[in-house]
């Protein structure tokens, strides 16, 4: 078995930033979800879910820009995959954080913002997890 | 630069309030200026920045005297003139929902920091001054253990508490300073939740029914329809059955309740809804009619409607009453009492009304007590300041007036929830015949006299 000393070799993406995007990803489309039952039914539980669903995607999403921001950081050449990542993940807390906001209006006041928002942001989450999953970690130690 | 960006992105968020600037619209009146609904992303604030009064007093108009009459109590809400003059101070903090959203627990916390921070006192205090040199030396507790007690009412031997959970009675002697015993349930209220916790209470002048304020549960229905059943309105309760219904309804906070002496109309200072811009909803002063729907929640100020309210009906905004008085947005009016003649030629004929102050407001309002003048029984001209001060040129708040009641004898007692002080404010040069009874406070078009000593 040949071990080679060139730190450049490409790795899978790490298990702890595969799982923040794949967790980011389910959470912000619950809020979608919800926010949608919620246009419908004008049952505020629903709103509620949202909010909360949001405020968990978002620790996510916070910790996987950190992730992506490190390893863009890192990343020899600094462009592709891990840049494209990181652009994503910032617009989506940038969204997530206005999306936030809205949620903590009163009532039917969410609405229409609400699932325009929630739409666009687990899009664009969801995008960033193609992204990170497509790039490749370089090799260094850790 | 962290900082210069942190300033952006608020100026940013802020934007969307678009408020604050020029000046604002005149919002007291049968007719207040309402513009448009505004939504930012956060709502327009300035929370109260409490300090202690030191050597500062509040302010009142030339001719008036304003003293401390007795402070440390356990967050002062409402005041009760009794007849010998001894006064009664309800004391306690209710409330105490959970937070169903994220908003609610940041929203709780930053709206904290406006409030005292004593304990609850759950209980009756009474205040003596024996002598009539307007020092009240006597201070004993009148009643404990009670829930959150508010609203005060007596009538004949009754003395009727509006606890945030019950309505009950104690019995009363003149001169009294301690309760006889626990107090006996005339009725329960609806408590669950209990967002808008207080219970405002007033007495018919027959004192055969009890009118009992009741706020929503919700600023504008965010907890859902169902947390609304029986909550925004004025029930009417049958003193000696404790049977209820609803008297009015729609009233999102009816925070004070008074009966004008001499028509025995029952009046209301209502607080209404927030975040809709610091210029809407204007709190209001109104007569509350029998079977009258005022708006809350699905719309304002007759029918203006809130699209926040969903499903909205059609029907219940239709038949929404414009109230008679808009005393200013945000002001938070917790307190009315009747005047009268003894108070000086000044505030012969209105109402007191005491404004606990802004938060959704960049630039502040309320935070004082004013004066709304009557004329031929109706609200007529603007409201005149009496007494200011609570929030100083130094933006530190040092009070928030919450009760008023009027001493017949010619005094204006002000409950004040944050420095926890009782205030009393007399006429300076009281001729004799201040004290005697004059002209009545406003024209009597019915005969009959007032059974009870009114609630004011």
């Amino acid at each position: 078995m040949t071990v080679t000393a060139d730190a450049r070799v490409p790795r899978p993406t790490h298990p702890f930033f595969a799982f923040l995007l794949a967790g980011a990803v389910p959470l912000f489309l619950g809020a979608l979800l919800s926010d949608l039952a919620y246009g419908s039914t004008a049952e505020v539980q629903w709103s509620n879910f949202a909010a909360w669903l949001i405020l968990g995607a978002m620790v996510f999403t916070g910790l996987a820009l950190l992730w992506a921001l490190v390893a863009l950081l890192r990343a020899r050449p600094r462009k592709g995959w891990p840049l494209l990542c990181f652009v994503l993940l910032l617009a989506a807390f940038a969204l997530g954080v206005v999306d936030s906001f809205v949620h903590a209006r009163d009532a039917f006041a969410i609405m229409p913002a609400a699932p325009i928002l929630s739409g666009i942001v687990a899009a664009i989450v969801g995008l960033a997890a193609l992204a990170g999953f497509s790039s490749l970690r370089s090799g260094e130690s850790r | 630069m962290k900082r210069l960006f942190a300033a952006a992105l608020l100026a940013a968020l802020a934007s969307g309030c678009g408020q604050d600037a020029g000046t604002d619209p005149v919002q007291y009146g049968a007719d207040p200026q309402l513009p448009r609904q505004q939504r930012g992303l956060v709502p327009s604030m300035k929370i109260a920045d409490p300090a202690p009064w030191g050597d500062a007093r509040p302010t009142v108009p030339q001719g008036y005297r304003i003293t401390a009459i007795a402070t440390g109590f356990g967050i002062a809400r409402q005041t009760l003139v009794l007849p010998n003059g001894d006064i009664l101070v309800a004391e306690g903090r209710g409330g105490g929902e959970r937070a169903l959203r994220p908003k609610d627990i940041i929203a709780g916390f930053i709206k904290a920091k406006g409030t005292s921070q004593a304990k609850s006192g759950n209980r009756l205090t009474l205040l003596r001054d024996a002598d009539g040199d307007g020092v009240y030396e006597g201070r004993t507790v009148f009643a404990d253990k009670l829930n959150a007690p508010y609203g005060l009412a007596l009538v004949g031997g009754q003395l009727y508490v509006a606890n945030q959970d019950a309505l009950v009675r104690f019995d009363y002697r003149p001169g009294q300073t301690k309760a006889s015993g626990p107090p006996v349930t005339v009725t329960l209220l609806p408590s669950q939740i209990n967002h808008h916790w207080t219970k405002s209470l007033a007495a018919s002048p027959d004192g055969k029914f009890l009118y009992v304020g009741i706020g929503s549960n919700s600023n504008i229905t965010e907890r859902g329809m169902a947390a609304e059943v029986d909550r925004a309105m004025v029930w009417q309760v049958d003193a000696a059955t404790g049977a209820h219904r609803p008297f009015a309804t729609g009233l999102r906070n009816p925070t004070a309740l008074a009966v004008q002496p001499g028509t025995g109309q029952l009046w209301a200072v209502v607080n209404e809804r927030d975040e809709l811009g610091p210029n809407l909803v204007p709190d209001y002063l109104t007569s509350v009619r029998e079977g009258g729907f005022y708006g809350w929640p699905y719309s304002y100020w007759g029918q203006n409607v809130d699209s926040r309210a969903q499903p909205q009906d059609p029907a219940k905004v239709a038949s929404a009453i414009r109230p008679d008085y808009g005393l200013g947005s945000h002001v938070a009016a917790l307190g009315v009492a009747f005047s009268s003649p003894a108070m000086g030629p000044l505030f012969a004929e209105g109402v007191f009304v005491g404004e606990h102050g802004s938060w959704n407001r960049s630039r502040p309002s309320g935070y004082k007590v004013v004066f709304v003048p009557f004329r031929g029984g109706r609200p007529a001209g603007p409201p005149v300041d009496v007494v200011t001060g609570f929030r100083g040129a130094d933006g530190k708040t040092r009070g928030r007036p919450v009760g008023v009641a009027l001493d017949p004898r010619g005094a204006l007692i002000v409950a004040d929830d944050l420095s926890n002080t009782i205030w009393r404010i007399v006429p300076e040069r009281r001729s004799p015949a201040a004290e005697a009874p004059t002209r009545p406070a406003a024209p009597a078009p019915r005969a009959d006299p007032p059974a009870t000593s009114a609630p004011y």
